[in-house]
């Protein structure tokens, strides 16, 4: 090489570094941006969400007496059931102020424990009888406006007309403040109810039980489809045979199939040809059932795959069957790898919500679902259905709805590894 | 110790102690090689003196090589397989920092000029030292692509006529030019084995490097393509300091000049070829050339 | 009984078939000297054996049963309708029967009108007699089968032939359930996209430029026909798609990069799986975070620079799917990027090239059809996506290229239409099967196009 060259691969030596730091910083961030976008929605969501694991309570004095009520002790369940519970609120609500008159602010007052506070009493009532006629101090559920105020997100200083609490109302609460009558306690009604149309009554419990009886009708039929489809294509199905190459294509095309067609699919078949029940678990797991098969075939096939024939060999060299050969060695050999495909299928099966909708279980479902055939909605359905109420409040639940639904997936997640280093242990 | 990094940009490993100046390097242990390993300082291209090469987990691979490399020489290496030829000849133009976990210690001069040296740069380095590799690697471009890729990265040529030039050129030395001048434009991959390695020596030498190693160039051809390539080689002597790992004890008799013999990551003899073959000095170098090793 | 009652009783027939059938085998086997004995089969084979004949034939009328008895009840129940009733065009009737089962899940009192009362007590008495003959027939043909499983038992049957037998004609079953899915999907689609093509010539529906499906409810109202144009739609979702694949290639694509080339091991332990839970989060997270979060950011952005953003933009649902596929895109491209010859990449280094040389000139033209493969898979990702866009692209249909306008999708358009009260046969609803069609041809021909090329890649390397 001569010297000129040598000048000249030196001289463009500077550029090109300048070039390849350049390059390497693209891909750092890139790195960065999506790492920084997760950082983002995980901040956004638990900051929005965490709060909504407490709720705000108020403290009345309220007089049971049976006049107000319209019940006595002795009455009967359902005339105790029906009494009238809500004067009783009003009247510890006025208890609180005494002196406001005017009708507006009249009403605010009434409105500032949530409708849920009658239920309560009713409950206390239901639960024992000779509470009627005593003085009883109760924590009540406030009203979500409330709620969101002593969680700090009113602004004091803004103009009155862009308040949902109004100046009068900031009167009231400091005093009840002062007076240590509002309080926030660890939200349970939001794990133990169903949706509402009030955020501070709204809770995930029938959304999540339509989820566990949905995903678990989706893994009983999802699992042994799975399996039994993998192991036949990968140990018995005859090779270069038109119909297996067709089911094979047939999944990999699948396994890309936006999900909401699955979603048209049991609409048109399960619900309209079938006559199987609208929004029920059953009808949605199918849908799920049919859409994550893809992912269980193929994660099933690649386990199998991986196990060596020598194992296949031995257990046919002792005079085993085919079938038991498969059954017995190697289907055990590849478990962990078929149950972690599994897991990552029902993953994804859970938080799925667009075929759902299809089948309808985007209904308000205030009951907790008690078969697979009841209406029922899912937590990602309900997470969507919450998520266009323009309350705050509900915002902040959506956002916790979020957390526990994450939650899941983690543990799946965490399952799945848990699951594969057992099974590792053993084989 | 840090590991060889893969930064091309990096500098010289820290593990590298440049020698003191002056002849001191040559009272350096050389209690290991039999035969004449060392030029006496006439025209050495290379210059290798106690390098030892580890890959990951401290295994290490090459012990302590001293050798001298002569310009305008044919040098060819050979050794039993997993003795570390090909790893010491990627020391010669750092190719082993492309490797994650590869340290090298050791001097290795060219020119007299330390390649790990801070002032030295892997680019310009891999520039001056070309490298042809055993499975023909042809890029995935056409074949003029393909040889205009060095003069392009290393800005050679001007303008167009001159890259064409350049490509010419190195095609015709290569032999190839005749056979692909009706279709430069097609894929590089489309050739024959043999023209590919033809392809992949013109590509190194469209940049005019001083010294081509060559890992085994010939393993994956048939004769005649071997035999085209060695004359090549032959030719290339002429402009060209040529080092070249075989296992055809023929081949290296028949093209090189000096034989460097390793053995379980030792250079255990080395000597002009034909010494080598007929008079071979360590028992480990006849057991090998008898055919009687392993 | 219900039908989960008789699956139950079934199972605990075929569990005690198995339990009897294994015995019975024993007591007929002889023993041999050596231990053993003569049966051709274990024990456990005859028992499984009558167990699939207690369980099998039973469980195949069972679900015949429940699929088709609700159609044909429905049929006899409608032919004791007043023949007014009768005589109407098939979409009333279709109403009708859907009233029927209303009011017989919600309780006949509720029914108003005297004929419907008695179509619905009808319905109620059929349904009655069909459960219970549904129960009888299920449990005798059980209890045959059990007989005739019981008679097969001898040494000399070959009971694990047998069994195998039956064992590989349900995987079968299984692995065509892949095939019947397509078929499904394929059938239905189509046959409700013909009946919307009926009503709407396909011409307006792929070329129109009117979107206006709610006129069509009710027929009385001015432009009471409603307009099927897709074109906005189509528009809209290459516009949110376009966003989004501009987003995640190149952000996937360089992060795979920066993985697989620069990044040191141990970056890589933590940073991939970190990728991955970007992947793992439910669309309608992302649903949530861009219609709360993103879009009223960019709209405040705009309002800042003096843009006028609709607070439902294309830009904001696109940027939040891009973000989305990152992880698709980096962990195929990862893949097609590790599938190049590390040999390619020292022969550019042994030319003396920088490692970002050798990634632009050498690897990324050798990885490139894989990487046309994941672009196009990506696309296909990016047009199917329902979440996202139903929660934060608008409803208005309107046509147009601006990011910062609102713009509806396909999948948007097929969630309103069949969410809500609807009636199955209008052009409304039958409207968003045909933008299923759509959807499914178009998807599947990008899959189709994208699995080709990634595996003619990968056979090139292999
Ligand atoms: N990337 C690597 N990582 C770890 N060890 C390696 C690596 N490359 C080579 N080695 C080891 O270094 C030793 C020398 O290998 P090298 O490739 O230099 O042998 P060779 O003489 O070229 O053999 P052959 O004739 O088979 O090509 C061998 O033991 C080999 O296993
Ligand atoms: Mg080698």
């Amino acid at each position: 090489m001569s010297t000129t060259i040598t000048e000249k691969v030196r001289a463009s030596l500077g550029k090109r570094y300048a070039r390849e730091k350049r390059f390497r910083a693209y891909g750092f961030i890139s790195i960065a941006l999506s790492l920084m976008f997760l950082v983002l929605l995980m901040f956004n969501i638990f900051s929005k969400g965490l709060p909504a694991f407490s709720s705000t309570y108020i403290k009345l004095d309220v007089t049971l007496d049976a006049q107000t009520l319209g019940v006595t002790a002795d009455a009967t369940p359902e005339q105790l059931r029906t009494a009238s519970y809500n004067s009783v609120v009003q009247k510890g609500v006025q208890a609180l102020f005494p002196a406001v008159e005017e009708r507006k602010q009249k009403k605010a007052l009434k409105s500032l424990v949530s409708g849920d506070a009658q239920y309560e009493l009713q409950r206390m009532v239901l639960a024992d009888p000779k509470l009627i006629g005593t003085n009883q101090t109760v924590w009540v559920l406030a009203d979500d406006d409330i709620d969101m105020f002593h969680k700090g997100y009113v602004d004091r200083t803004a103009p009155e007309a862009d308040r949902r609490i109004k100046d009068f109302q900031l009167v009231w609460l400091d005093k009840l403040e002062a007076e240590g009558r509002i309080d926030s306690q660890f939200n349970t009604t939001f794990f133990t109810r169903g949706d509402s149309r009030e955020p501070e009554q709204a809770g995930i419990l029938s959304a999540l039980m339509g989820s566990v009886y949905t995903m678990s009708l989706t893994l009983l039929f999802a699992f042994p489809l799975g399996v039994m489809a993998a192991i036949y294509l990968e140990e018995f199905a005859p090779k270069n045979n038109f119909w297996v190459d067709f089911i094979e294509v047939n999944i990999n095309n699948l396994a890309s199939v936006p999900s909401i067609i699955f979603g048209l699919l049991g609409l048109a078949v399960f619900i309209q040809i079938f006559g199987m029940p609208r929004s029920s678990p059953l009808v949605g797991s199918f849908v799920l059932t049919l859409m994550i098969l893809p992912t269980i075939i193929i994660a099933s096939r690649a386990a199998l795959k991986s196990v060596p024939p020598s194992i296949r060999e031995g257990a046919l060299g002792i005079g085993a069957s085919k079938t038991q050969s498969v059954f017995h060695h190697v289907v055990p050999l590849a478990m962990p790898g078929i149950l972690t495909g599994t897991i990552i299928g029902m993953a994804h099966a859970v938080g799925e919500s667009a075929p759902l909708l299809m089948v309808g279980m985007v209904a308000f479902i205030v009951d907790v679902p008690h078969g697979i055939t009841d209406p029922a909605t899912i937590l990602p359905v309900q997470i969507y259905l919450w998520a266009d109420s323009p309350e705050r409040a509900f915002t902040e639940r959506t956002s916790a709805a979020i957390i526990i639904l994450l939650a899941f997936m983690i543990l799946m997640n965490l399952l799945a590894i848990v699951l594969r280093k057992q099974f590792e242990r053993r084989w | 110790m840090t590991e060889a990094t893969l930064n091309m940009a990096a500098a010289a490993p820290q593990t590298h102690k440049p020698a003191a100046g002056g002849r001191e390097e040559f009272a350096h242990d050389i209690t290991g090689t039999v035969g004449k390993p060392f030029l006496d300082g006439k025209d050495t291209k290379f210059f290798s003196r106690g390098v030892n090469v580890f890959y990951t987990g401290n295994k290490q691979a090459i012990f302590d090589v001293n050798v001298d490399i002569g310009r305008n020489e044919v040098i060819a290496m050979i050794g039993p397989s997993g003795c570390g030829k090909s790893t010491f000849l990627r020391c010669l133009n750092r190719m082993n920092d492309t490797i994650a976990g590869c340290r090298v210690t050791g001097d290795i001069r060219l020119d007299g000029e330390d390649i790990h040296g801070k002032e030295q740069d892997p680019v310009l380095l891999r520039a001056r030292v070309g490298m042809v590799f055993q499975k023909p690697n042809p890029f995935p471009k056409s074949i003029y692509d393909n040889v205009a890729y060095g003069p392009r990265l290393h800005g050679l040529a001007a303008n167009r006529a001159e890259l064409d030039e350049i490509v010419e050129s190195s095609l015709t030395k290569a032999g190839l030019f005749k056979e692909v001048k009706d279709r430069l434009q097609t894929p590089g991959t489309g050739l024959s084995g043999g023209q590919q390695q033809r392809l992949c020596i013109a590509r190194t030498i469209a940049v005019s490097p001083e010294v081509i190693l060559m890992d085994e160039p010939t393993s994956a051809l048939d004769p005649i393509a071997t035999a085209t390539i060695e004359e090549l080689i032959d030719e290339l002597r002429q402009s060209f300091t040529i080092c070249i790992v075989t296992h055809s004890m023929q081949q290296a008799a028949r093209i090189s000049q000096r034989t460097a013999y390793f053995h379980m990551g030792k250079l255990v003899e080395v000597n002009n070829t034909k010494t080598v073959f007929t008079n071979p000095q360590h028992q480990l170098t006849e057991n090998y050339i008898t055919g009687r090793f392993g | 009984m219900n039908t989960l009652g008789i699956l139950l009783t079934l199972s605990v027939l075929a569990a005690f078939s198995y339990y009897i059938g294994r015995k019975r085998s024993l007591a007929l086997a002889t023993p041999a000297k050596r231990g053993g004995n003569n049966l051709h089969s274990l024990p456990g084979y005859y028992g499984y054996l009558v167990a699939i004949w207690c369980g099998i034939p039973a469980l195949i009328i069972l679900l015949l049963w429940s699929v088709l008895s609700d159609s044909i009840i429905t049929q006899m129940t409608l032919a004791h309708l007043p023949t007014e009733l009768q005589n109407q065009s098939g979409d009333q009737v279709s109403l009708i029967s859907n009233q029927i089962r209303n009011l017989v899940a919600n309780g006949i009192e509720t029914a108003t009108d005297p004929a419907m009362k008695v179509a619905a007590e009808e319905y109620s008495r059929l349904q009655g007699i069909s459960n219970m003959a549904k129960t009888v027939v299920v449990l005798v043909l059980a209890i045959i089968g059990f007989a005739i499983g019981m008679r097969f038992i001898k040494p000399t049957t070959r009971a694990r032939n047998q069994v195998e037998h039956v064992i590989q004609y349900v995987m079968i079953l299984c692995a065509a359930v892949a095939i019947l899915t397509t078929v499904g999907i394929i059938t239905s689609v189509l046959f409700e996209s013909i009946r919307f093509f009926g009503q709407v010539p396909a011409t307006d529906f792929l070329f129109g430029t009117h979107w206006s499906p709610q006129t069509a409810i009710r027929a009385d109202q001015v432009g009471g026909s409603g307009s099927f144009g897709a074109i906005p739609l189509f528009v809209g979702t290459l516009l949110i798609s376009a966003i989004a694949l501009l987003i995640a290639v190149p952000l996937g694509l360089m992060s795979a990069i920066y993985l697989s080339e620069y990044a040191s091991p141990f970056v890589r332990a933590y940073v991939k799986p970190a990728l991955e839970i970007l992947a793992g989060i439910p669309t309608v997270v992302y649903g949530f975070f861009a219609a709360l979060t993103v879009a009223p950011f960019i709209r405040d952005v705009g309002a800042m620079i003096g843009l006028n953003v609709a607070s439902e933009s294309a830009l904001a649902a696109g940027v939040v799917m891009g973000v989305m596929i990152i992880p698709f895109m980096s962990s195929l491209s990862d893949d097609v990027i590790n599938a190049v010859p590390q040999a390619m990449r020292d022969g550019s280094y042994g030319m003396g090239a920088t490692k970002s040389e050798t990634i632009k000139q050498v690897v990324l033209p050798a990885a490139l059809p894989g990487i046309v493969g994941a672009f196009l898979l990506a696309a296909s990702r990016a047009i199917g996506e329902t979440m996202i866009v139903v929660m934060a692209a608008g409803l208005s249909a309107n046509l147009t290229v601006n990011p910062l306008e609102a713009v509806t999708t396909v999948t948007v358009q097929i969630v309103t239409l069949l969410t809500g009260d609807q009636e199955f046969d209008s052009a409304k609803t039958l409207a968003a099967f045909a933008l299923g069609l759509a959807l499914f041809v178009v998807t599947l021909i990008l899959n189709i196009l994208a699995l080709q090329i990634v595996r003619k890649y990968r056979e090139q390397y292999e």
